[in-house]
């Protein structure tokens, strides 16, 4: 019999706000948190709005511990927010007797973000000759200029593990600590590997989840190029439209999501409160193109189905899906084929929801922000609703939940999240039961 | 406890500075080549560090079917070596995957059902191409001369090719390498840092014993000959600046005069099989995988625990995992860097796990003769700690001639040494993040 994993803390930084039970009442009245971008100038940019986070400073979390984080990036004081929340949550902050070394971390943590003003200017700098006239890039001249103007530790703090690094020194975390970085995928992956962590026994506890800001210019750049986000610049509060015939591409948020996992007699030992258990996961990659999902949801349709068999549980136990439901034109539909194929007749009988349509969507971060609502959703027999849902895409014709949260029982949930490049992780977890 | 199936090493495929492909890359390491030369990828001058490791020159298109050229112009240099290592490691392992079979070779026929073939990848954080990158953005140069990011946002981006970003997102090496043999089963991208090949092997290690896959190529790959990835480790203090005129003498690790460490590009990815997998198809097998673990650094996020704490855990986690006793060791695979102070971390830590018994079996490392390729690092030594054990030889490390007294390692830096090893084992450690992972292998006896 394998260890089996619970999960007894949460914590988040979104941008509907930082409190669970604030952001999840938000989530059920169908609020969205996207506005006009302010992390940087982008009036100009096809896309100008976002989901961003608002109002946060990580020291009205964790206080003067902060100090000691000086110059972590973004990402990383989100991760040291939502971790402290999760940490408490958890009953753990005056709890002794945890073997430091049985405790670890697993993020799905994004890159940087980059120190753009510098770096712009070196890049400037490196292509402008002694007469001003642009000329290729002379890294001669933008090696004087970028040592000049880079900062060591703003180059340091861009590396995509170091927010799992500074984690481990907050909560004296001496057990396995990694970072994964599959897109889209990244913390439902990180999740589903600390899952496995705690049952084989590499560990006992996890702190596990993702943290991702790409709301900066090279970051909307890449999507914007890619023609991947939503350019509803006139009405942003409805441009993320998961499975709207009339959705246009995906709203970029910025956040994190960490849950404490443990195996199973350590909650019971310290009396921990058990939220959910976490019961299966599923990786695959579609193996087909760099830029396009497989069309018939070959990866996804395995994703789920490794998920369900890992849990011991088939289609009919699913009460629940979070759905990656971007708002692009391509998941949107595959996603719901590969629902549709593997869940078969009862595929329109379980409601699913994306709240991206709320929250945008979180990138790395974004797989375990949704686990937290699957153990909300579980706890309070409510689902989210997908807002802006207006009108029906004969391609997209499952129950999306739209626009109004629905009154569920949901014993178990399953979540999924694909990544760019064909990455597809699926997590299920069920409400505990001895 | 789960189910526990037997996991062995049965392909190999490196792309280092001192050779492309197993046998080029034991013959250089074995005769004490070293590929550390002036820079040549790009004008270095403006650097205080203007040495590096520099992969041979290779066509891409060796290694992927005549389909899939379109996409290599998406490919960053990490991703092109990860491609080239993939290729290697395959064909080392005798599979005869998608790209394999594509391209005529092998006998033709598949050997590896795609649907339980899995890739578990480590990246770092890829650099874009700074010329493509820079000039695009000197597009955006407002009338005075700065630049201007609303010019960038009206114009300036649309001097990026629109498929740009997909050059540089880590998992990038993961997707096109599952794309070109069509691995299907579980798939991950680690990213961290000079950690990262450690802990995706030992991932898809575990990966193969729960039985989620049977064949999984794992390992690591990273440029960092790129302007930006040279003026990283540049302003974080971590190069030797004194060696540009004996690049050869550069990256000294464990030693009285260590002045830092030089960068490279380069990686590895390795064929991990279950036994039985690898036996029903009469496989080579070069050693068994016995021990993975991990630990990481609660001391600080991005110097090293003097205490060397974070590497003890990981190897006692390890030696744990491997059930060993620390006297079974007879191969020590450390880093060694080259950057003193996690040097002298990392001797704790391994004299932490293993005491006395370290001096009395042989150590290598890959740095002095590679350099050092973050992500890929890692599974470089892996590849080396396998042919050692495998033929039973230990190649030299160079650049161990005036060792600190504090080093515990016993090093040949001239000749290779003959030794029979029945249980050896490798640590990485990130340099910013704390993370470290060790992996230990044995002999493969029935």
């Amino acid at each position: 019999m394998d260890r089996r994993v619970v999960i007894t803390g949460m914590g988040w930084v979104t941008p509907l706000g930082h409190d669970i039970e604030q952001v999840w009442s938000g989530l059920l009245e169908g609020r969205s948190g996207v506005a006009p971008t302010k992390n940087f100038d982008a009036s100009t940019f096809p896309t100008s709005f976002s989901a961003e986070v608002k109002s946060y400073r990580v020291a009205d979390v964790i206080g003067d511990a902060a100090r000691r984080h000086e110059g972590a990036s973004r990402n990383t004081r989100f991760a040291l927010g939502a971790a402290a929340k999760a940490w408490a949550h958890a009953g753990l902050d005056n709890f002794v007797g945890l073997d430091p070394t049985r405790v670890g971390v697993y993020l799905g943590g994004g890159e940087g973000p980059l120190d753009f003003a510098p770096f712009a200017a070196a890049a400037v700098r490196g292509c402008v000759d002694d007469e001003g006239k642009t000329q290729p890039l002379d890294t001669v001249r933008w090696a004087e200029e970028a040592l000049r103007l880079l900062n060591a530790t703003n180059e340091r703090e861009q590396d995509p593990n170091l927010a799992a690094g500074h984690l481990a020194v907050y909560f004296n975390a001496q057990g396995p600590n990694c970072n994964t970085l599959t897109a889209c995928a990244a913390s439902t992956q990180a999740l589903g590997e600390a899952m496995h962590m705690i049952r084989y026994g590499d560990a006992d506890m996890m702190i596990s989840g993702g943290t991702h800001s790409m709301i900066h210019p090279l970051g909307v750049t890449g999507f914007n190029r890619l023609t991947a986000l939503s350019t509803r610049n006139d009405s942003l509060q409805t441009a993320s439209r998961p499975f709207d015939r009339t959705r246009d591409g995906f709203v970029i948020g910025e956040g994190a999501g960490i849950l404490i996992l443990e195996e199973l007699d350590l909650a019971r030992s310290r009396g921990a409160h058990i939220l959910a258990e976490v019961v299966g996961y599923g990786s695959t990659a579609d193996a087909f193109r760099i830029t396009d999902i497989h069309e018939d949801g070959r990866g996804a349709i395995a994703a789920m189905k490794v998920a369900l068999g890992s849990a011991g549980l088939t289609t009919a136990d699913i009460d629940y899906i979070s759905a990656h439901g971007t708002s692009t034109e391509e998941n949107d539909k595959i996603e719901t084929l590969a629902i549709r194929k593997l869940f078969g007749d009862r595929a329109a009988q379980v409601p699913i929801s994306s709240v991206k349509s709320m929250l945008g969507h979180l990138i790395a971060a974004a797989g375990a922000v949704e686990l937290i609502t699957c153990v909300l959703a579980i706890r309070d027999g409510m689902v989210p609703p997908t807002i802006n849902y207006t009108e029906p895409d004969p391609n997209c014709d499952l129950d999306y939940v739209p626009n109004q949260a629905r009154k569920v029982e949901v014993r178990a949930a399953l979540s999924n999240s694909f990544g760019f490049g064909g990455q597809n992780d699926t997590i299920i977890i069920r409400g505990f039961e001895s | 406890m789960s189910i526990r199936r037997r996991v062995v090493v049965t392909g190999l495929g490196v792309g280092t500075p001192i050779g492309i492909g197993i046998e080029p890359f034991w013959d250089a390491l074995t005769t004490g080549v070293c590929g550390i030369k002036r820079i040549e990828a790009f004008d270095p001058a403006g650097f205080p560090a203007q040495i590096g490791g520099e992969l041979p020159p290779f066509k891409l298109g060796d290694f992927i079917p005549k389909t899939y050229r379109k996409s290599a112009k998406v490919m960053s240099r990490d991703i092109e070596i990860a491609v080239a290592c993939a290729y290697h490691a395959v064909r080392d392992a005798g599979l005869n995957t998608k790209c394999i079979v594509d391209r005529g070779e092998g006998d033709g026929s598949p050997n590896v059902d795609s649907t339980r073939f899995g890739a578990n990848i480590g990246a770092g954080l890829i650099c874009a191409d700074l010329s493509e990158l820079a000039g695009a953005l000197a597009t955006a140069k407002g009338d005075d001369g700065v630049f201007d990011i609303r010019k960038w946002g009206a114009e300036g981006m649309q001097n990026l090719t629109p498929l740009w970003l997909l050059k540089f997102l880590p998992n990038m090496l993961a997707c096109h390498v599952t794309i070109v043999h069509d691995c299907q089963a579980p798939s991950n991208t680690v990213t961290c840092g000079e950690a990262s090949s450690h802990l995706a092997i030992g991932e898809a290690f575990r990966t193969i014993a729960r039985g989620a896959a049977d064949v999984c190529i794992c390992g690591g790959a990273e440029s960092k000959i790129n302007p930006m990835a040279l003026a990283r480790p540049q302003l974080l203090g971590r190069l030797d600046t004194d060696s540009n005129d004996r690049p050869e003498l550069a990256c000294r690790p464990f030693s009285r005069n260590s002045r830092g460490t030089v960068v490279a590009e380069g990686g590895g990815l390795v064929i991990l099989e279950a036994l039985e997998h690898a036996k029903a198809r009469g496989a080579r097998i070069y050693a068994e995988m016995a021990g993975f673990g991990a630990g990481s650094n609660a001391h600080h996020w991005a110097e090293p625990d003097p205490s060397g704490k974070p590497a003890a855990i990981a190897l006692r986690n390890a030696v744990a995992d491997a059930s060993l006793n620390p006297g079974d060791l007879d191969l020590a695979v450390p880093f060694g860097v080259g950057i003193t102070p996690y040097d002298h971390a990392e001797i704790k830590g391994w004299e932490s796990c293993f005491g006395d018994h370290l001096h009395r079996i042989p150590a290598m490392t890959t740095r002095p003769a590679t350099g050092y390729n973050g992500a890929g690092c890692g599974a470089i030594d892996f590849a080396a700690m396998v042919l050692s054990l495998h033929r039973s030889t230990v190649p030299p490390t160079r650049n161990t001639n005036e060792l600190h007294p504090d080093c515990r390692f016993s090093f040949a830096p001239n000749d290779p040494r003959d030794a029979r090893i029945r249980n050896a084992a490798t640590l990485g450690y990130a340099l910013a993040g704390g993370q470290a992972a060790a992996l230990i292998i044995k002999r493969y006896e029935e």
